[in-house]
């Protein structure tokens, strides 16, 4: 065990816990950008044995390198089987088969509802974001869903613009009822994960930091976040970034820092 | 080129280049651009490099599309700054990927609308009313319908095909299936024609039949800088590099006046990139499918 500690970032600190949070799950579906990096972690640390699924249409991917995009040509080589997107979709997510969706966001707020579609009204944006892709259908299908992002007041808002992706919508009551009306198959977000610290949720469905990370405080958590944020009486602090986990990120996984920097 | 889409693609056409990050045909998407195509409703998953740099140029009217980015990097400027302007100066249609891909579904099987399990409690059927929710006739409850899309053409590049059009693709899939076989028209761009003895000899690799094919064009690197599976990989730089352009109007018109309407076709493209840069991304070793032995049956 190496002693000495070692120096890292807020990312690589987000990455690593996100990336632990997988540990025990079977399947996930892989969003786009940080998920990317977290999953790929994971498979080679605490979830060996993970099948990642990328909506590009790949089951069982196993990348020889960090996937520049979902779609790249190392989720194919190597893959357990390549598959029309339709099959991707209508038979391994809609079908049922997904742990865990894996998503980023641009705003998230309290009960985990996503915006990854505008900043600003629908038909004039201040902001146009990239919109769905999977992510409505994977929040709407997954078992759960994990997110991982950073925080900032932009991002973690009271009232986000525009829902792409529903998390807990109103509340659990709310939720627990519309989800069991209309049949859907996920149970809803279950894990935040920050450059700060490491979000759940509560009875009612609110988010609730669970965990903060080495380095952060509670007053950068609070100035972060656009709600006054729960935070658990048991408060976890998150174990740094390991020698290895380190290595994996900066050797292996990021050596560019494209997703650290 | 210039003949299939002098001949196949015309102004006000819905056309969809298709290819999810793998086999995009950017060497159609400059031809159209070259030839001034007009008021055209450009459909694809996601619109990609490709689409930005055709609405910079003013061919396209409309999107309709799913994922709206410059994949792994950042975003598309030209659409964004279209989007964001005031008033808009490009209209979107919008869609999850599943719904996208259903609608093309739809479109191949001439349905009249398809059902998914997607946008419950969210706000795009608002920002788009063509996604509606259908109470199931068996007493089910309710999903969301979307509508058939038929492209008058579908552009999709492939590893290889026959003279004749019979078109096969490995790597990812993508929607190319159900966007060609629901397009009036169809133009098949490929990295070399086979003789017809390859193509049958591993039938199961065969995503479109000649039958459904109008042109076939042979255009290598034609994907650039997109890639091909087992041929070459994502230009990455150029993906990088795009970031900075696109967020500049002057820059990318500069760079359409250099690289599309300042060279004939691809091959000229291609020679402009030149070799140093195209042997970097070729393949780092080959990783060849194991065989299979349909068998004979006489």
């Amino acid at each position: 065990m190496n002693s000495r500690p070692v120096a890292f970032s807020k990312s690589e600190m987000m990455i690593v816990a996100a990336a632990r949070e997988l540990a025990g799950q079977r399947v996930c579906f892989v969003g786009v950008g940080l998920p990317n990096i977290a999953v790929n972690l994971a498979q080679r640390t605490v979830a060996p044995d993970l099948e990642l699924v990328y909506e590009a249409g790949v089951f069982g991917a196993r990348p020889a390198r960090l996937p520049l995009s979902i779609g790249d040509p190392t989720i194919v080589s190597g893959a357990t089987a390549a598959t029309s997107m339709f099959e991707l979709f209508a038979f391994y997510l809609q079908g049922g088969l997904i742990d865990v969706g894996f998503l980023g966001a641009a705003q998230i707020d309290r009960f985990g509802n996503i915006n990854t579609t505008v900043i600003g009204d629908y038909a004039h944006p201040t902001t146009r974001l990239p919109g769905s892709g999977g992510a409505c259908e994977i929040a709407i299908n997954a078992r759960q869903v994990f997110v991982i992002m950073r925080q900032s007041v932009r991002s973690f808002v009271e009232t986000i613009d525009f829902r792409t992706s529903p998390g807990n919508l109103g509340g659990a009551e709310q939720s627990e009822r519309i989800r069991r009306e209309q049949g859907w198959l996920g149970r809803g977000p279950s894990v935040v994960v920050t450059d700060l610290g490491i979000y759940h949720f509560d009875e009612t469905g609110e988010m609730r930091l669970d965990s903060l990370h080495p380095g952060a405080t509670l007053d950068a958590v609070r100035e972060t976040i656009g709600w006054g944020i729960r935070v658990a009486p048991d408060l976890a602090a998150t174990p740094p970034p390991s020698a290895e986990e380190l290595r994996l990120i900066r050797e292996e996984l990021d050596p560019g820092g494209a997703y650290t920097t | 080129m210039a003949d299939a889409v002098r001949d196949l693609v015309r102004d006000g056409d819905t056309v969809a280049i298709e290819g999810f990050t793998h086999l995009i045909s950017f060497a159609a998407g400059h031809e159209i651009i070259r030839q001034g195509k007009r008021d055209l409703t450009l459909a694809r998953m996601t619109p990609d490099l490709i689409y930005d740099q055709m609405v910079a140029a003013g061919v396209a009217r409309k999107l309709i599309f799913s994922w709206l980015g410059n994949p792994g990097v950042g975003g598309l400027g030209a659409i964004r700054r279209r989007v964001e302007s005031d008033p808009p100066q490009l209209e979107l249609e919008e869609y999850s990927h599943f719904g996208m891909v259903a609608r093309y579904t739809a479109g191949a099987a001439k349905l009249p609308f398809f059902p998914i399990r997607s946008y419950f409690e969210t706000d795009l059927p608002k920002a788009n009313p063509l996604i509606r929710p259908i109470e199931s006739p068996y007493g089910d409850g309710v999903v969301y319908a979307v509508p058939p899309l038929q492209p008058d053409v579908t552009i999709v590049h492939a590893q290889r095909a026959t003279a004749g059009g019979d078109t096969q693709v490995w790597g990812l899939l993508g929607c190319q299936k159900e966007a060609a076989f629901a397009a009036e028209r169809v133009i098949v761009v490929v990295e070399e024609v086979v003789d017809e003895a390859v193509v049958r000899a591993d039938p199961n690799r065969t995503i479109l039949p000649g039958l459904i094919v109008d042109a076939v064009v042979v255009e290598p690197w034609g994907a650039h800088p997109s890639y091909v599976q087992g041929v070459y990989d994502r230009d990455n730089r150029f993906y990088l590099d795009w970031d900075p352009i696109s967020r500049d109007e002057d820059a990318m018109q500069a760079w359409l006046g250099e690289w599309v309407h300042g060279v004939t076709g691809r091959a000229e493209y291609v020679e402009k990139l030149g070799a140093e840069r195209l042997a970097a991304l070729r393949p780092s070793a080959a990783a060849p499918s194991g065989s299979v032995d349909y068998g004979e049956y006489r």
